[in-house]
């Protein structure tokens, strides 16, 4: 006894230090030499890329692939520790939002001499969707996996309810001035507590039982499920250089027009006030409930609407506007190395594969993204027809050519931190849509002074 | 360990005849080797999880540092930033109005539950059902209030229709964010502040409510003559610990509002925190961080200093 205890001591403060220790450099030491880490945060692909991982160990058995994953808030918080700290995944899932600061910061792996040196055919991909990962550097830092677009997510009860037809939600028009008819069928959907309509006289904007459209928030810089397909259909840019702007145009009538015609809406009785809109679980839960006649969304959260069993959902285009399209913001994600890893060669493998139509063949038979690889895409198709959904109405922009890119910049996040509280102060009637250019200018400071 | 329990060793000195002073210079040395065995993982967490850290932010505010880059030293800029910085402001503004409504709802909450548990039950059942809103986790608290508060769905705005009220933005509005979330923790934490008043109440001696008694004082004036008077060294303790406890306010903010709407529940520590971890603007962040310590630092100074804490009118 008289020695035991010291020792057990000593042993255990060893102990602490040991995996402290291992835990440096992703735990490069304890792995095997052909084991890559990977994270993803949608524990809804988790099944899918499980499964890819099995079928990557198969036809590599040199390589193998832990999967993790965080959920989105985590997820991003934790890969910047893990950069600092050394110990970030070897291969990880991205976002246009996210990579351009990681590539600006050196923490991201450029693919191009793999690329070249295996020959890799990268118009499998849809069109345009691989040159997203070109950084502003005219590195290449990732291969896509999947993309998304937008469209309105409509409760097909309360369509019918209003006498609204398919067809009439297919062929909607708009414009800032009158909001064309969109507008209309908007108006049409919203009744008040008494039963009345929003474009019967009488209507009580005061008392408004269902909304004819559901928002999620302001937007903030990028207002991908807000209004980025309006302003786009107005002929507006979100900078001049597209993807990579340097000077945005927040500023511009065209922009400051459209975003005066959306709050009109909340004047006019058809569309909830911000707060309302943001003091609540989210904008699903509530179109779930059947307080919303439509919400706009990205393709993403089909499996979301899916879950939502009290309403029918269907799906509509987005309105044409003055510029005579249908406009959709296309995004996608990409899987991308990070720079410290220890095991280029082996990550290389598993991104490689993972945008193979190998891969995203499995993942295209899950129903839950559309797959990057244009191939793929029937099986995809036919998975979203099998769960009800006829996804045409986000397939055509892209079909059409009639999409435009998520603005990238390796400063998002000092835009953003400008933009949010500037768009949710017009769109909260603190101040009026002309102060965006206020905005506009401390945004191409923050940009001016980073370059 | 087994030091202490040997005999000690014959030694020279005995026989000069300083019997008495040797065994107590032997025990105390004795005991602060265990002492310090014992310390050891407390000050090696101490230093490596408090002391490091405030040093390394503390150096790190005087540097321009976006995390994957190494810190450059810049001086004093980030502090002249900071005084050019709305947000900052705002934030300073948004917490202290938070701290305002927090501590002091709180703080009376706390005290009329501690005196109804003092006057009407010693029950254990009812301390801990008192203590139970603490124990859920912050978040989870949050998120449960987040639901129930929703606007369209939510439990409390159909509660207010039944009653004639029109629905509330709890959580949209600029007014009500931070009412809304300073009402949220003091639902969590005021049973535990209740719980530390009870124990104060407990170290008043029984005899000065009979004296009191006898000479025919009102329960209102017993309260504030006898109670509050005596109870001031445990509230001060209570208010300093609540009070750096509420200007730390984070999560909450977090998982519900994320400082919107607008910037109206931009806390401080949120704002550090966004400008730390989504925009990598680390220097900044910690000299925001090293003004908050040094506010904290000559509040709960100032605090224990107006209250006297250290003296008690029992004496």
């Amino acid at each position: 006894m008289n020695i035991s205890r010291r020792t057990i001591l000593k042993a255990g403060l060893a102990g602490l230090v040991a995996p402290a220790v291992a835990g440096c450099n992703n735990g490069a030491a304890s792995r095997g030499t052909g084991e890559v880490i990977y994270w993803l945060w949608d524990s809804a692909q988790l099944p899918m890329y499980t499964e890819c991982a099995k079928v990557f160990h198969e036809q590599n058995p040199q390589y193998s692939v832990k999967i993790e994953q965080y959920g989105w808030d985590d997820y991003w918080s934790k890969l910047v520790t893990g950069f600092i700290s050394e110990t970030a995944p070897d291969v990880f899932t991205s976002h246009s939002s996210r990579y351009p600061l990681f590539a600006a910061k050196d923490q991201l792996l450029p693919i191009d001499e793999y690329v070249a040196q295996d020959n890799l055919d990268l118009t499998i991909y849809q069109p345009r969707l691989a040159d997203r990962w070109i950084g502003a550097d005219g590195k290449r830092y990732g291969l896509p996996k999947d993309w998304d677009t937008e469209v309105y997510f409509y409760n097909s009860a309360l369509t019918e309810a209003a006498g609204i037809s398919a067809e009439q939600l297919n062929s909607m028009t708009w414009n800032p001035q009158d909001g064309g008819t969109f507008e209309q069928i908007v108006a049409r959907l919203t009744v008040d507590s008494k039963g009345r309509r929003g474009d019967q006289s009488g209507f009580d904007k005061k008392n408004v039982a269902v909304y004819g459209l559901g928002f999620a928030d302001a937007g903030g810089s990028d207002g991908q499920t807000s209004w980025s397909w309006y302003a786009a259909s107005n002929g507006w840019k979100y900078s001049e250089g597209e993807p990579w702007g340097t000077k945005f145009f927040y500023g511009d009538p065209k922009f400051t027009e459209t975003i005066a015609w959306w709050r009109g809406l909340i004047t006019k009785g058809y569309m909830p006030t911000l707060a309302q809109a943001t003091s609540g679980v989210d904008v699903t839960t509530t179109f779930g409930a059947g307080k919303y006649g439509m919400t706009p969304n990205g393709s993403w959260m089909l499996g979301t609407y899916a879950g939502l069993k009290q309403v029918k959902t269907k799906l509509a285009r987005l309105p044409q506007g003055p510029v005579g399209k249908r406009m959709s913001m296309m995004n996608g994600l990409a899987d991308t190395i990070w720079a410290g890893t220890t095991r280029p060669e082996a990550s290389w493998a598993w991104v490689k594969f993972l945008g193979s139509k190998t891969a995203q063949d499995i993942v295209a038979k899950a129903g839950v993204v559309f797959p990057a690889v244009t191939e793929s895409m029937p099986a995809a198709k036919a998975a979203f027809a099998a769960d009800g959904w006829d996804v045409t109405p986000f397939l055509e922009p892209v079909e059409a050519g009639d999409v435009f890119a998520y603005p990238a910049n390796p400063n998002s996040a000092d835009v953003n931190a400008v933009m949010t509280p500037a768009m949710e102060s017009v769109l909260a009637f603190e101040k009026d849509p002309s102060s965006l250019a206020e905005a506009n200018d401390e945004v191409n400071q923050i940009l001016s002074a980073a370059s | 360990m087994t030091a202490t329990i040997k005999a000690p060793p014959p030694d020279r000195r005995r026989s000069r005849g300083d019997l008495e002073a040797r065994p107590i210079r032997r025990r105390s040395l004795g005991d602060l080797k265990v002492a310090l065995i014992f310390l050891a993982p407390a000050t090696v967490g101490f230093v490596v999880f408090y002391i490091w850290p405030t040093l390394r932010g503390a150096y790190l505010s005087f540097t321009e540092y976006s995390l994957l880059s190494p810190p450059e030293f810049n001086g004093l800029q980030n502090y002249e930033r900071m005084v050019q910085d709305g947000f900052f402001w705002n934030a300073l503004v948004v917490t202290v109005e938070y701290v305002v409504i927090n501590i002091g709802l709180q703080t009376v909450l706390a005290v009329g539950i501690a005196m109804l548990m003092y006057r009407l039950t010693k029950s254990i059942t009812v301390r801990a059902v008192v203590l139970l809103p603490y124990l859920v986790a912050n978040v989870v608290v949050a998120l449960v209030w987040y639901w129930m508060l929703d606007f369209q769905i939510g439990i409390v705005n159909q509660f207010l229709g039944w009653i004639g009220i029109d629905p509330i933005a709890f959580f949209g509005e600029s007014v009500w964010g931070i009412p809304t979330i300073a009402l949220i923790n003091v639902w969590r934490h005021m049973g535990y502040t209740a719980l530390l008043v009870f124990a104060g109440l407990q170290t008043i001696p029984t005899y000065v409510y009979e004296a009191a008694e006898v000479d025919g004082s009102t329960e209102m004036k017993t309260f504030w003559r006898i109670t509050l008077p005596l109870l001031r060294p445990v509230l001060v303790m209570v208010l300093v610990v609540t009070i750096i406890g509420s200007f730390q306010i984070f999560d909450t903010v977090a998982v519900t509002t994320q400082g919107g709407p607008i910037n109206a529940t931009r806390v401080i520590y949120y704002y550090i925190y966004e400008r730390a971890f989504t925009r990598f603007d680390f220097g900044y962040a910690s000299a925001m961080a090293m003004v908050l310590f040094a506010l904290l630092a000559i509040v709960s100074l100032l605090q224990l200093r107006l209250l006297r804490a250290k003296e008690s009118d029992l004496a």
